[in-house]
């Protein structure tokens, strides 16, 4: 025997050889049906798959009404369809955590798989999915102003969003390595397209193709990573794994640590992790804004929704090995993300490297994952929870980017903003609440979601978990500084308050551009309401979130 | 060193072996080759004719978008012909998901058209 053929009985190894088949390929017409091997064809559960359907399905109806009966449609009515289906979604999203999960006390109905396991449906997933399509509304209503006012409207935008926000639910419900593949490369196309969305702008084109190499790069170490782990395993199936590593000991470990290695670095691109973090900044600062608060919530989401999955549905044996690997990531992230964020002059670049640090946070929950117990305890639901919240909270917190930067998308750097308590007082205020809320101040949703991924690596106890505890403690203060320099910019006099004569009235003229529509008041209204009323009393989407992990 | 990785030996040495031979005959070519370079000789040779205008030239982007259009009728060739092959086995399940993939893509084409892009202009 060759030694190929030998590595390829070698990599099939763990799973018994498939029968031979009796109809040849090149001979389809000779074998008659009943030669062929009877083939096990899945079973479809439409009404699990509902979610996803409603999102492709409204997409392309409305590429098609839109490109057929162009002229009957006006501007926001676009809007107001992304943001019905998001809605649609998430009303159907609930009634199955109804079935799924259930409202009632525990136990509980029980986790479900669809299309022949491929799928899975469970509380995490729906949390995922009710995360995922709240983004998707919001971001809808936050493009409705921007689209128009930059000369950009037309439905491309809306069914972009909503094919992404799709492939952002299948990578939250995958069960199977090639699912998770395919929700990222669904979720990332009409991200790429998204970024360069804004044509007239050279910096938009830029932050296109830099994401779009990236994460090209990124899809081939993730799918490089599911072939090592299918090579190790033989299966793709994420509970086939677990249960073949629970049962098998490996004569090696080299190629399934690769694996599990190149999965990580493929998701820690989208998440934004350091050291995958180079495009961050530059794709931020350049794409258009309302497709930034939608990437930076959706992308971030999915992309740990599946690290989670994966790490902790398919590797639990192997913790010991990928725990401190995590714990370097998660270090490194929040301390990177903090003090690089400090000397930055662009507010979008602040928000870029903020959410960098943030994605040490969420990291944070993965290496302390257990999924049982109360939220401080229970890394999973921690993590859950971080991410509804900062999806939230960047939401909001681009809308007023969006609102301030003005016609062109241009007023970005930190000076831009002086003045503005001066002249937008709730607008300064809301702005100011969200960015508290980034930096963890209590009395707001992002000072739970820090406290409880904190006390749950602190739970374990051991000395390593204690030294990461200190480094989010500082991290979280470093941070503290960048965001009070953007709330301090706005509470200064202005420049048309310093300037006089001639000079005075035309800067006095740019400055009152600031107009917030009712559109993006709204986003900003319901981020601002969400980010206090949960901050001040967190126990409905905490209760949500320890029963997403329960589950799992 | 495991069996496993032992059996992907044979690759690194047939790497190795043409890394060598590709550099071997090269480099020997080089050692031994004469070289009396002339302005004429250093032209570009783009197939006995001389070469005009700049190594970077833009090209029509309208071919752009039929590469497109014919890179996804392609794509779509490539699943329809194995379905085709197994549509015995597939049966009315596989029947409709060809009709469902292949309408997602006819919409496509439809958006495509309505943006002008099929018209040569």
């Amino acid at each position: 025997m060759s030694p190929a053929s030998a590595a390829i009985r070698l990599l099939a190894a763990p799973t018994p050889p498939p029968p031979a088949a009796p109809g040849t390929p090149q001979n389809p017409g000779a074998g008659s049906t009943g030669q062929l091997p009877a083939l096990k064809l899945p079973h479809v559960e439409y009404h699990l798959l509902l979610p996803f359907l409603i999102l492709v399905g409204s997409a392309l109806a409305l590429l098609m009404v839109s490109s057929l009966i162009r002229p009957l449609w006006r501007r926001g009515l676009y809007a107001g369809w992304t943001a019905v289906t998001g809605v649609a979604a998430m009303v159907w999203t609930w009634h199955l955590w109804g079935q799924v999960v259930g409202h009632g006390p525990l136990p509980h109905p029980g986790a479900v798989t669809a299309v022949s396991g491929a799928l899975v449906v469970d509380g995490f997933s729906l949390f995922i999915t009710l995360t995922v399509c709240s983004a998707l509304t919001l971001g809808a209503l936050l493009a409705e102003h921007y689209l128009p006012r930059e000369r950009l409207d037309g439905p491309e935008f809306y069914v972009l969003a909503m094919l992404s926000a799709s492939g952002a639910l299948l990578m939250g419900s995958a069960n199977d390595l090639i699912i998770v593949f395919l929700g990222l490369e669904i979720l990332s196309l009409p991200l790429y397209v998204l970024a360069a969305f804004h044509r007239d702008r050279v910096r938009s084109g830029e932050a296109g193709m830099k994401y779009f190499i990236l994460g090209a790069f990124s899809s081939a170490f993730f799918l490089y990573g599911i072939a090592l782990v299918y090579g190790a395993t033989g299966t793709t199936s994420l509970a086939g794994t677990a249960s073949f590593l629970s049962t098998h000991v490996l004569p090696s470990n080299g190629v399934l640590f690769a694996g599990m290695a190149f999965l990580l670095v493929g998701l820690g691109f989208k998440v934004a992790a350091v050291p995958f973090q180079w495009w961050t900044p530059d794709v931020y600062q350049g794409a258009p804004t309302p497709a930034v608060a939608f990437m930076a919530a959706v992308a971030k989401t999915a992309g740990f929704a599946a690290l989670l999955r994966i790490f902790l549905s398919a590797f639990p044996t192997q913790a010991e090995t990928w725990r401190p690997l995590i714990w370097v990531l998660a270090a490194v992230t929040m301390v990177v993300g903090s003090v690089l964020a400090l000397v930055q002059g662009d507010v979008k670049r602040i928000l870029a490297y903020s959410s960098i640090s943030h994605a040490g946070y969420v990291l944070l929950g993965l290496q302390a994952a257990t999924a049982t117990g109360p939220i401080s305890r229970n890394g999973l639901a921690g993590s859950a929870f971080y991410l509804l919240t900062y999806s939230f909270t960047v939401i909001g917190s681009f809308a007023v980017v969006t609102v301030v930067a003005g016609e062109g998308d241009r007023r970005h750097r930190v000076e831009d903003y002086r003045g503005l308590a001066a002249e937008r007082p709730a607008l300064a205020l809301a702005f100011t609440i969200l960015l508290l809320s980034q930096a963890g101040i209590p009395f707001t949703t992002g000072f739970v979601a820090k406290f409880d991924v904190i006390s749950a690596v602190l739970a374990h106890g051991r000395a390593p978990d204690y030294i990461l505890g200190v480094v989010a403690m500082l991290a979280a203060a470093v941070a503290v500084s960048f965001y009070l320099r953007i709330v301090l910019a706005m509470y200064q006099p202005g420049p048309a308050d310093e300037v006089h004569g001639g000079g005075g009235a035309t800067l006095v003229a740019t400055r009152r551009r600031v107009r917030t529509p009712v559109s993006a008041s709204a986003v900003i209204g319901l981020t601002v309401a969400f980010t206090v009323a949960f901050g001040i009393y967190p126990a409905p989407f905490v209760h949500l979130a320890e029963r997403a992990s329960l589950l799992f | 060193m495991s069996g496993f990785l032992r059996s992907y030996l044979s690759v690194v040495v047939f790497a190795a072996a043409a890394g060598l031979l590709v550099g071997g005959i090269l480099g020997l070519s080089r050692l031994l080759q004469p070289r009396r370079p002339t302005e004429q000789k250093l032209i570009a040779y783009e197939s006995g004719v001389d070469p005009t205008g700049d190594g970077w030239s833009q090209s029509q982007i309208r071919y752009y978008v039929f590469a497109l259009l014919f890179v996804m009728f392609d794509v779509e060739a490539v699943f329809i012909f194995p379905w085709a092959v197994k549509v015995d086995a597939l049966a009315t399940f596989g029947l409709v998901e060809m009709i469902v993939f292949i309408v997602v893509l006819a919409l496509g084409l439809v958006y495509a058209w309505r943006k002008g892009v099929l018209r040569w202009v």
